[in-house]
C-alpha cells in the first residue's frame, strides 16, 4: 500500500464525460482533483477506438447535439479539440422501394415531404414551432438542481416557487402541450400531428432510443422531447459528429481538465468508497492503494454508485430500496462494419449526398411496435430499428481510404435475453442486423471486412453501465427529475457525506449532454 | 309549439340525473332528455335472452362520492360487496382468492406466497392512502394553470392540506406511482404471478393498454378511489338490485322537479350568435334553453353542434380524443351454475369477479393484438354471476353469467369489421377460454361488441369510458386541454359526463362539478339567470 | 448513443426563416428581425446605390443556376430531385435572367430582376405592361355543397357576397382573430372557389372543412399564373380575347380563350394600377406566355420580376406576409401577431356576418380603437439631404425596396417600426409601411425613422401618411 504523496480535494470515479466535465469544474474552482478511469482510456461511453487495424469507430455513442452550450463555453472545448461536423440529412427507406428524407434545406425538405402528404408538409411547420416551445420550456429545468417538492427547506421552496413561475408563464396552452408531451407515447403525440406513417415512425424512432418502451408505451413523447433539446441553443444546429469519433469530445473536454489543473489516472479501478463515520473518506483502488480525499464523485450509475463502491450498511434502507427498484433494462444493442466500400442503398443508389447522412430503418410505427414485442418477452427484434451512419462519409480519417466504418444503432436487443447472452446470441443479433439491412443495402454483406456486435451485455461488460442502458437508467416519467435516480436524493449528494454523484442516472439523464456533471460540481463547489 | 326550460340535460345516466337534479334543487326548470326508453345510460339493466337479464356494462355498483349524494340530499342504496371480491385463476388452474378483508386476502396469499402476504397489508395500505388522494381530488373541478376563479380557492386549499396530509414520502411517492406502468409497481412488490396479475387487471380496465404501459398505475388508483379500504378491485354493489343507483336517482330528480322524457334523442343543439338557445330533438321538435348540459361523450355533444361555431383548433383536439373501445360484454343464460361454483370459495368468487388471466404477461399479450387492430387469440376475460346477488335477474333456479372481455378492439384493421360473423367467433373464443377454466353449459349467449356498445348506448368508438383514461387525458386535460372545467367554447354549452374530469367510474362526479360549474357562471354573468 | 431523428428540415425554418412561401422570406433569420437576401438597408453606405449583390452571394441555403441545381446520381427522377421547383413559364424566363438573379418564392425559383437593375421593369408597371410571373402562389380549388360556407366560415369578409364572377380580397385569422394569411377568393361557378394564399394551406382548410360537405384540391402546381400589370395592359388582353376586356370591373373575372388556350382572366393584382392576372394549365403556360409577349410587344410589354413587383406594392400599399406581418401559425411569441385591424384590413373584417375564425375577439377589438396602424412613412428629403450632407455626401438611394425592420420614434421614444420600404421612383419620394403604436398612427403625425448612414445611425423626419401612396383612377377605372 501506498500513501499518497498528497490529499485530493475531489476524486471523480470514473472518466465518463460527465465525471471529465464534474473534474473541469471542480479544478476550474480550484480544487485539487483527481479523475480515476478504470479503461486504458477516458470517456466511458463516449470513447473511439480502433477496433480494426485504420479502422476507428465511435464504439458506443456515435453522434451527438445535447452537450450543453455552457458547458462548451465554460470549459473552452474548441480550444481542446471539440469540432463537430454536420450530420444534415436522414433517409428512411420504404417497404414499396421508395424512401422518405429529410434534408437540410427547409424547401427541399417541405418539397419531399409534400411528395408523401402535403399536410404533414404542412403540420411539420408548425410542429417543429411546438417542439421548439417545448424545449424553451425544458431548458430551464435542465439546467436546475432539482428541488424536492416534500421539502419544506427554503431552498427547495424557492426553487419550487421559480418553478411554479416558469410554467404560469409559459401560458395554459404551452403547459398543456408540454404535459401531454411528458405522459404520451410518441405514436399517440405524433398522430395528432400527422398522416405519413413512416414520417410518424423515423421521428417516433427518438422516443425509443435507450429505453425499454415502444411508440405507443406512453411516456416514450418524453424522450422524443429529450431529442429535440439539443437543437435550441444553436451549439451545434441539431445534429452533428465529432471529429475523429465521439471519443474526441471526451479527450477535449479531458484536455480542458487538466489545463484547469486536474490530474487523470487510467488503468485505475476504483474497487471501493471509503466511509468512515458516515463520511467520505477516500478511495481504495483494485491494486490496493487508497487514495484519500475530502470528497469523491462517482460518475458510474446509481446501482454502482449506491450499492457498488459502498457498503449497504451506510446507505438507508428505503434509499437501497429506492436504488434496487430502479430501472435500467439496457434495450440497445451497436454493430460497428469496417466496410470495403460504400454501400448502395436500393431506394437512392450509388453515392451522394445522402451517404453523409443518417439511414434510419423506420418504415412504420407498427415496424418498430413489433420490434418492441419481441424486446417485451425477452427476445432481440427479429426486424429491428437501425439508426445508421458512415462516420468516414464526414472525417474520411475514420477509416482508409476508399474503405468506410459503418455505425449501427440497434433497438431492441435487451438485456434480459431469454437464456442470456452469449457469444453464440451475440452473433446470431449481428447476422440479424446486417441481414435486416441487405433488405436495404443488399450489397453490404458483400463489403463487410470486420464486423464488432455490442450486445447490452457487452455494454455493461465495458462501460461498466449497469444493464447496459445508455442513459444511465430508463428515462422514464417516474425516474426523471426530482425522482432520479430516488426520491430525496436527487441533489447529486448521497446518503454519506462527503460522496456525491454526477452520472447520467441523475437529472437530467444520458445523451453527451455533460449536465449532470456540470450540476453536481457547482453543487459540491457552492454547497458545502 | 314552443317550449322553454332553464337548463336542458342531455343523457338520464347517473351524471345527467346528478346533474339536471342539482340544477332543478336551485330552482331552475329542467328538463332532462335521454334516447332510450330507461334511465342508467352505461348500468342499466338488459334483457339480452327472454327471461334472463344483466346489468349491461358494468357488473359493479361503482362509486358515487358521498358529499354528492349528500349535496343533492340523496339517500344511497344499500350496499352489499361480495366476500371474494376477486380470484384469478392461476397458470396451474388453481384459483387464487382474494377476499375484501384484507386480513383475509393475506391469508389466502400466505398458501401462494408468504412473501407477498407478508407485503399484503402495507400494498393496500399505501394504495388506498394514494387513491384517497384521487377522493378528495374528484370532487373538485381539474386544477388548472390559468385558474382565475376564487370560488376554487378553498377546496384547492383543502385539497393541498390532504395533499399534505399525506406526508412528506406519500407525496412524492404519489408523483413516482402516477406514471409508472403497473407492472413496474407490482414487480416492485410482489412475487406472484396471480396476484400480480389480478391487480393488474383492475389498472388497465377499459384501456387499450397492456400493464407495460407508462400511466397504468393510475389507473389502478382511480379505479380504487371510493373503494373498501384493503380492496385492489371492487367498488362494491348495490344490495337490493343492480340498478338501484338509477332507480334512487330518477326519484330524487322527479322529486326535484325535473322534467324527464324518454325516447327523445338531439339532433342539434341549436345556437346563435355564439350562445346556446335550445336543442332541436330527432322529429323536429325544437326546445328552448339558454343552457344546454350534456352527458354524452365529447365526440357525440360537439356533433350535434353546427362546426362552424367552433374553432378548428377546438375541433382538432377533440378529434384527437383517443377513445379506443376494446372492451366486449358476453351474456351467458344458464340453465345451472357451472360445477366449481359447488364449493363455498366458488360461489363467493363467481359472485364478485373472477379473472382468467393469470399473468402480467397474458394482459400484456392480449393487448398486443389490439395495437394492431387483431382480436387476441387469448383475450383478458373476467367472468361474474349475478344472479348469485341478485337472483331476480333469472327465471327462478337459473342463472346468468357476465363475461368483460378485453382487449376487443372497436377499430379492427386488415379488412376486418365487427359484424355477426366476427361477433360469433368472439363469443366462442370467450366460451372456449371459460370452459377451460370453469365448465359451464349455456342456453343463450348474446355479444355486446364494441361496435354494437357504440350503436346501443351512443359511445364513441364503444368507449365505455367516454376517452381512454390515460394521463394525458385525465384531469384538466379531460375532454381536452383549456376546456378541462366543464364550460364548452360555446356560450350556455357544457359537458357534464364521463368525458369530462373526473371521468369514468365516480358516478355523478362530471354532472355534480358541471351544475356547479353552471350556477357560478349564472352568478357571474352580469344579467343573472337569463 | 443516440439522436434525433433529422426530419426535422421544415422545423428548423424556425432559425431558418418563417416561412418560404412569400417572396424572398427563405433566406431569413429570424422573425422580426430578418435580413432577406436582397434587403437593403435603408440607405446604402457610400457607393452603395444598387442592389446589394447578395442574389448570389454564397449562403448555406444559395439559390443556384438551372444547369447547377439538379443533383441527379441515378436512373431515378426521385433521386436527389432539386430543392427549387420551377414555374411553368420556366422555359421562357430562365434565358432572360441575364444576370442569375433568382430568388426563391415559396419553394419555386423565381426572377429577382431579368435586368440587374429593376429601373425598367417598375417603369412598365407603371407606364406600359409589366408581364410577371406568380405562378408560385398556392392556388386551391374549392368545391362541393358547402364550399362557401366553408370559406366564410374561415375568411373575415362575408363570402355570401361574392357571386358568380366576382373576386375577394381577404385575409383570414385564427380563433384570436390574429392574421394567418391573406389572398383572394374567386368564385370561378356557383359551387366552385379559387382561393390563394401566400403559405400553403391544405391543413387549414382541412381543418376548417370538419363536418363540412367540400372538396379541397390544391391546384397550385397545375395552374400557372402572370400578372400583366400597367395602363397597357387592357389594350394588349383586348387583342387576344373575344372577351370584352373593357366591360371587366375592378375584381371581377371571366373565362374565356387566348389562342384557343382556355385561360381565367380576373381584374386584379399586386401593384395597385390598371392589371390582371391570367390562370391558365400549366401545360398551356408557354404558348400563353409566348402569345402576350407577341400581342404585347408594340405596347412595351416588359418581363418583370420581384424587384419591380416590390416597389409597385409598396406605393399601393400592399401588405405583404412575412415581412409586414407574420402567419399567426409561425410567429413564436404573440408580439409577432396581428390583427386584421392592425395591418389596415379592418375593412376587410364584416361587421355583420354569421360565425367565422375569430369572430368574437375581433368585434370586440372594433369596438375600440386598435393598439397598431398599418400606415405609410412619407420621409422627407429635406431631413435625408441633411444627414447625408453631415457627413460630406450626396444622399444615397436603394434602387430596390428594402425589408428590414426599421424603428420609428415619436418625441425620442420608440413609437413602431417600418417593415418595408423604397424610394418611389414615380412620387419622388422615400416611402415605408410601418407598423405605429396608438395614437401616433394618426394621418399627418410627424415622427422620424431610423436610418443608418455611414455606419451610425440618424433620425429622418417623417409623417404619418395614409395608404396608398399611390392610387391611380385607372386602377378601377
Amino acid at each position: 500500500m501506498t500513501t499518497p504523496s498528497s490529499r485530493y480535494d475531489a476524486i471523480i470515479v470514473g472518466g465518463g464525460h460527465n465525471g471529465l466535465v464534474a473534474a473541469a469544474y471542480l479544478a476550474r474552482a480550484g480544487r485539487k482533483t483527481l479523475v480515476l478511469e478504470r479503461r486504458p482510456l477516458v470517456g466511458g461511453a463516449a470513447v473511439s477506438e480502433e477496433i480494426f487495424p485504420g479502422f476507428t469507430f465511435s464504439v458506443f455513442s456515435y453522434v451527438v447535439s445535447l452537450l450543453r452550450p455552457e458547458i462548451i463555453r465554460d470549459l473552452h472545448l474548441p480550444r481542446h479539440g471539440l469540432q463537430i461536423l454536420p450530420l444534415e440529412s436522414t433517409v428512411t427507406p420504404l417497404d414499396n422501394g421508395d424512401y422518405l428524407a429529410s434534408w437540410p434545406d427547409a424547401d427541399a425538405n417541405r418539397r419531399e415531404l409534400a411528395r408523401h402528404s402535403p399536410r404533414d408538409a404542412e403540420a411539420a411547420v408548425q410542429f417543429g414551432r411546438l417542439m421548439h416551445h417545448m424545449a424553451m420550456a425544458v431548458r430551464p429545468i435542465l439546467g436546475m438542481v432539482p428541488p424536492d417538492p416534500a421539502s419544506l427547506a427554503p431552498s427547495d421552496l424557492a426553487a419550487l416557487l421559480k418553478l411554479g413561475k416558469h410554467f404560469r408563464g409559459l401560458g395554459s396552452e404551452r403547459f398543456h402541450a408540454l404535459y401531454k408531451l411528458m405522459t404520451m407515447s410518441s405514436a399517440d403525440y405524433l398522430d395528432e400531428w400527422y398522416e405519413f406513417d413512416p414520417l410518424k415512425a423515423t421521428k417516433a424512432a427518438s422516443g425509443i432510443i435507450g429505453t425499454m418502451m415502444g411508440p405507443r408505451s406512453p411516456g416514450s413523447a418524453y424522450v422524443l422531447l429529450h431529442h429535440y433539446m439539443g437543437e435550441i441553443d444553436g451549439a451545434f444546429r441539431a445534429w452533428g459528429f465529432q471529429k475523429g469519433g465521439t471519443g474526441g469530445i471526451s479527450n477535449a473536454i479531458a484536455s480542458s481538465a487538466r489545463a484547469f489543473g486536474a490530474e487523470i489516472r487510467t488503468n485505475a479501478t476504483v474497487e471501493r468508497v471509503l466511509v468512515k463515520g458516515g463520511r467520505v473518506t477516500g478511495v481504495a483502488l483494485a491494486n490496493g492503494d487508497e487514495i484519500s480525499a475530502r470528497v469523491v464523485v462517482s460518475g458510474l450509475d446509481p446501482r454502482r454508485t449506491f450499492l457498488d463502491l459502498v457498503e449497504r450498511s451506510e446507505i438507508p434502507d428505503d434509499v437501497v430500496q429506492g436504488i434496487e427498484r430502479y430501472k435500467f433494462r439496457g434495450s440497445s444493442g451497436k454493430v460497428n462494419l469496417a466496410l470495403s466500400g460504400l454501400p448502395s442503398f436500393t431506394c437512392m443508389p450509388g453515392p451522394g449526398p445522402h451517404m453523409r447522412g443518417a439511414f434510419s430503418i423506420s418504415p412504420s410505427l407498427d415496424y418498430l411496435e413489433r420490434a418492441y414485442d419481441d424486446a417485451k418477452y425477452g427476445e432481440f427484434s427479429r426486424n429491428p430499428y437501425m439508426d445508421i451512419v458512415i462516420p468516414s462519409m464526414i472525417d474520411p480519417g475514420m477509416a482508409p481510404p476508399g474503405k468506410h466504418v459503418m455505425s449501427i444503432f440497434v433497438q431492441y436487443a435487451p438485456y434480459h435475453l431469454n437464456g442470456g447472452w452469449t457469444d453464440a446470441k451475440r452473433e446470431a443479433f449481428g447476422d440479424t442486423v446486417v441481414k435486416t439491412l441487405s433488405r436495404y443495402a443488399p450489397n453490404i454483406e458483400s463489403l463487410i471486412l470486420h464486423r464488432q456486435v455490442l450486445s447490452p451485455a457487452d455494454v455493461e461488460r465495458i462501460t461498466g453501465l449497469s444493464e447496459g442502458n445508455i442513459f444511465g437508467g430508463e428515462l422514464a416519467l417516474h425516474q426523471l427529475f426530482f425522482l432520479r435516480p430516488v426520491p430525496q436524493w436527487a441533489r447529486y449528494r448521497t446518503p454519506i457525506r462527503g460522496y456525491w454523484q454526477c452520472g447520467a442516472g441523475t437529472h437530467p439523464g444520458g445523451g453527451i449532454m455533460g449536465a449532470s456533471g456540470r450540476l453536481a460540481a457547482l453543487e459540491i463547489v457552492n454547497g458545502r | 309549439m314552443s317550449v322553454s326550460f332553464d337548463v336542458i340535460v342531455i343523457g338520464a345516466g347517473s351524471n345527467g340525473l346528478v346533474a339536471a337534479t342539482a340544477l332543478a334543487q336551485s330552482g331552475r326548470q329542467v328538463l332532462l332528455l335521454e334516447r332510450a326508453n330507461v334511465a342508467g345510460g352505461k348500468s342499466r339493466v338488459i334483457e339480452f335472452a327472454p327471461g334472463y337479464r344483466a346489468p349491461s356494462l358494468g357488473i359493479e355498483g361503482g362509486w358515487l362520492p358521498p358529499p354528492i349524494a349528500h349535496g343533492i340530499r340523496l339517500e344511497l342504496p344499500g350496499m352489499k360487496g361480495p366476500r371474494i371480491a376477486a380470484s384469478v385463476a392461476g397458470v396451474d388452474g388453481t384459483m387464487v382468492h382474494l377476499p375484501q378483508d384484507p386480513s383475509s386476502a393475506a391469508e389466502q396469499i400466505r398458501r401462494h406466497s408468504p412473501r407477498d402476504a407478508a407485503r399484503w397489508m402495507g400494498f393496500t395500505a399505501r394504495i388506498a392512502k394514494l387513491a384517497g388522494f384521487l377522493e378528495a381530488l374528484y370532487l373538485l373541478p381539474p386544477p388548472d394553470l390559468d385558474m382565475r376563479s376564487l370560488a376554487d380557492v378553498p377546496g384547492l386549499l383543502g385539497l393541498a392540506k390532504k395533499f399534505r396530509g399525506l406526508g412528506r414520502a406519500d407525496m412524492t411517492e404519489l408523483l413516482r406511482v402516477m406514471p409508472m406502468p403497473v407492472q413496474d409497481l407490482l414487480d416492485d412488490e410482489f412475487e406472484s404471478d396471480a396476484l400480480k396479475a389480478i391487480i393488474g387487471a383492475t389498472a388497465i380496465r377499459d384501456l387499450r393498454q397492456g400493464p407495460r404501459s407508462g400511466g397504468t398505475s393510475f389507473g389502478l388508483l382511480h379505479w380504487l378511489a371510493g373503494a373498501p379500504a384493503g380492496s385492489v378491485r371492487a367498488r362494491g354493489a348495490w344490495r337490493d338490485r343492480p340498478d338501484a343507483l338509477t332507480v334512487a336517482l330518477e326519484t330524487a330528480a322527479r322529486k326535484a322537479g325535473v322534467t324527464i322524457r324518454y325516447s327523445a334523442a338531439v339532433a342539434n343543439i341549436l345556437i346563435r350568435d355564439d350562445a346556446v338557445t335550445g336543442v332541436a330533438i330527432t322529429g323536429g321538435e325544437e326546445i328552448t334553453a339558454p343552457i344546454v348540459v350534456s352527458t354524452a361523450d365529447p365526440a357525440r355533444t360537439m356533433a350535434l353542434v353546427d362546426p362552424v361555431w367552433l374553432d378548428p383548433e377546438f375541433m382538432r383536439a377533440m378529434q384527437n380524443i383517443r377513445y379506443r373501445g376494446c372492451t366486449s360484454i358476453v351474456h351467458y343464460a344458464l340453465d345451472r351454475l357451472p360445477e366449481m361454483a359447488g364449493s363455498p370459495d366458488g360461489v363467493d368468487a363467481l359472485s364478485g369477479i373472477v379473472s382468467l388471466s393469470p399473468t402480467l404477461d397474458a394482459l400484456e399479450r392480449a393487448a398486443d393484438a389490439a395495437k394492431y387492430g387483431t382480436i387476441p387469440h387469448a383475450p383478458h376475460i373476467e367472468i361474474s354471476i349475478p344472479t348469485l346477488r341478485w337472483p331476480s335477474l333469472a327465471p327462478a333456479g337459473k342463472h346468468v353469467l357476465v363475461a368483460r372481455v378485453q382487449y376487443a378492439p372497436w377499430h379492427l384493421r386488415d379488412g376486418h369489421f365487427w359484424d355477426g360473423a366476427t361477433a360469433s367467433a368472439l363469443g366462442r373464443t370467450v366460451t372456449q377460454a371459460i370452459e377451460r377454466v370453469i365448465p359451464f353449459s349455456h342456453s343463450a349467449v348474446s355479444v355486446m361488441t364494441p361496435a354494437r356498445i357504440e350503436d346501443e348506448y351512443a359511445l364513441t368508438q364503444g368507449s365505455i369510458t367516454h376517452g381512454e383514461l390515460m394521463l394525458d387525458q385525465i384531469l384538466f386535460m379531460r375532454p381536452v386541454a383549456g376546456s378541462g372545467r366543464y364550460a364548452m367554447p360555446v356560450d350556455g354549452l357544457y359537458l357534464g359526463g364521463s368525458g369530462a374530469h373526473p371521468g369514468p367510474g365516480v358516478l355523478g362526479g362530471a354532472g355534480w362539478l358541471a351544475s356547479r360549474r353552471v350556477l357560478a357562471d349564472a352568478k357571474r354573468s352580469p344579467g343573472g339567470w337569463r | 448513443m443516440n439522436r434525433a431523428d433529422n426530419i426535422n428540415g421544415p422545423e428548423t425554418l424556425l432559425r431558418d426563416g418563417a416561412a418560404l412561401s412569400s417572396v424572398q422570406s427563405a433566406e431569413s433569420n429570424n422573425l422580426r428581425h430578418r435580413c432577406p437576401e436582397s434587403a437593403v438597408p435603408p440607405y446604402t453606405p457610400a457607393g452603395g446605390t444598387c442592389p446589394r449583390a447578395s442574389d448570389n452571394a454564397p449562403t448555406r441555403r444559395q439559390c443556384q443556376s438551372p444547369s447547377q441545381s439538379r443533383f441527379t446520381v441515378t436512373r431515378d427522377q426521385r433521386t436527389l430531385t432539386a430543392i427549387l421547383k420551377t414555374t411553368p413559364f420556366h422555359a421562357r424566363t430562365a434565358p432572360l435572367v441575364r444576370a442569375q438573379t433568382w430568388r426563391r418564392w415559396a419553394g419555386y425559383q423565381v426572377a429577382s430582376g431579368y435586368e440587374p437593375h429593376p429601373e425598367h421593369e417598375y417603369a412598365s408597371i407603371r407606364n406600359s405592361a409589366a408581364l410577371i410571373d406568380v405562378s408560385p402562389l398556392y392556388k386551391y380549388l374549392i368545391g362541393g355543397r358547402d364550399a362557401a360556407r366553408l370559406l366564410d366560415r374561415m375568411v373575415t369578409r362575408d363570402v355570401a357576397k361574392c357571386a358568380v364572377g366576382r373576386v375577394l380580397y381577404t385575409p383570414w385569422c385564427d380563433a384570436h382573430g390574429k392574421v394567418i394569411d391573406d389572398g383572394t377568393i374567386s368564385r370561378l361557378d356557383e359551387r366552385t372557389f379559387r382561393l390563394t394564399s401566400a403559405e400553403p394551406n391544405t391543413r387549414w382548410l382541412a381543418m376548417n372543412a370538419v363536418g363540412l360537405d367540400v372538396t379541397v384540391e390544391d391546384a397550385s402546381a397545375r395552374t400557372g399564373a402572370l400578372a400583366l400589370q400597367g395602363p397597357l395592359s387592357r389594350a394588349i388582353l383586348q387583342q387576344l380575347t373575344n372577351a370584352d376586356i373593357g366591360a371587366l370591373k375592378y375584381f371581377r373575372l371571366v373565362h374565356t380563350t387566348i389562342r384557343d388556350i382556355p385561360v381565367t382572366i380576373s381584374r386584379t393584382g399586386y401593384t395597385g394600377d390598371l392589371g390582371y392576372e391570367l390562370w391558365v394549365d400549366a401545360e398551356r403556360a408557354i404558348p400563353l406566355w409566348d402569345a402576350l409577349i407577341e400581342a404585347g410587344t408594340p405596347y412595351g410589354i416588359t418581363p418583370a420580376g420581384i424587384w419591380a413587383l416590390d416597389i409597385a406594392r409598396i406605393e399601393a400599399g400592399l401588405i405583404m406576409l412575412d415581412v409586414d406581418y407574420f402567419s399567426s401559425h409561425h410567429t413564436i411569441i404573440d408580439d409577432q401577431k396581428s390583427s386584421p385591424f392592425e395591418i389596415n384590413l379592418g375593412w376587410a373584417v364584416s361587421a355583420d356576418k354569421g360565425p367565422y375564425n375569430g369572430r368574437r375577439v375581433l368585434r370586440a377589438e372594433k369596438a375600440r380603437a386598435p393598439q397598431w396602424g398599418f400606415v405609410g412613412l412619407d420621409v422627407r428629403w429635406e431631413s435625408l439631404e441633411s444627414i447625408y450632407a453631415a457627413r460630406a455626401l450626396p444622399p444615397q438611394l436603394p434602387t430596390v425596396a428594402w425589408r428590414v425592420s426599421a424603428p420609428v420614434y415619436k418625441d425620442g421614444k420608440q413609437v413602431g417600426y417600418a417593415t418595408s420600404g423604397c424610394w418611389s421612383p414615380l412620387l419622388k419620394k422615400y416611402i415605408a409601411l410601418a407598423h405605429i403604436a396608438a395614437p401616433y398612427y394618426a394621418v399627418d403625425t410627424p415622427v422620424s425613422l431610423e436610418v443608418t448612414v455611414e455606419h451610425r445611425r440618424n433620425r429622418a423626419d417623417a409623417v404619418v401618411t395614409k395608404l396608398p401612396f399611390f392610387d391611380p383612377e385607372r386602377k378601377k377605372a
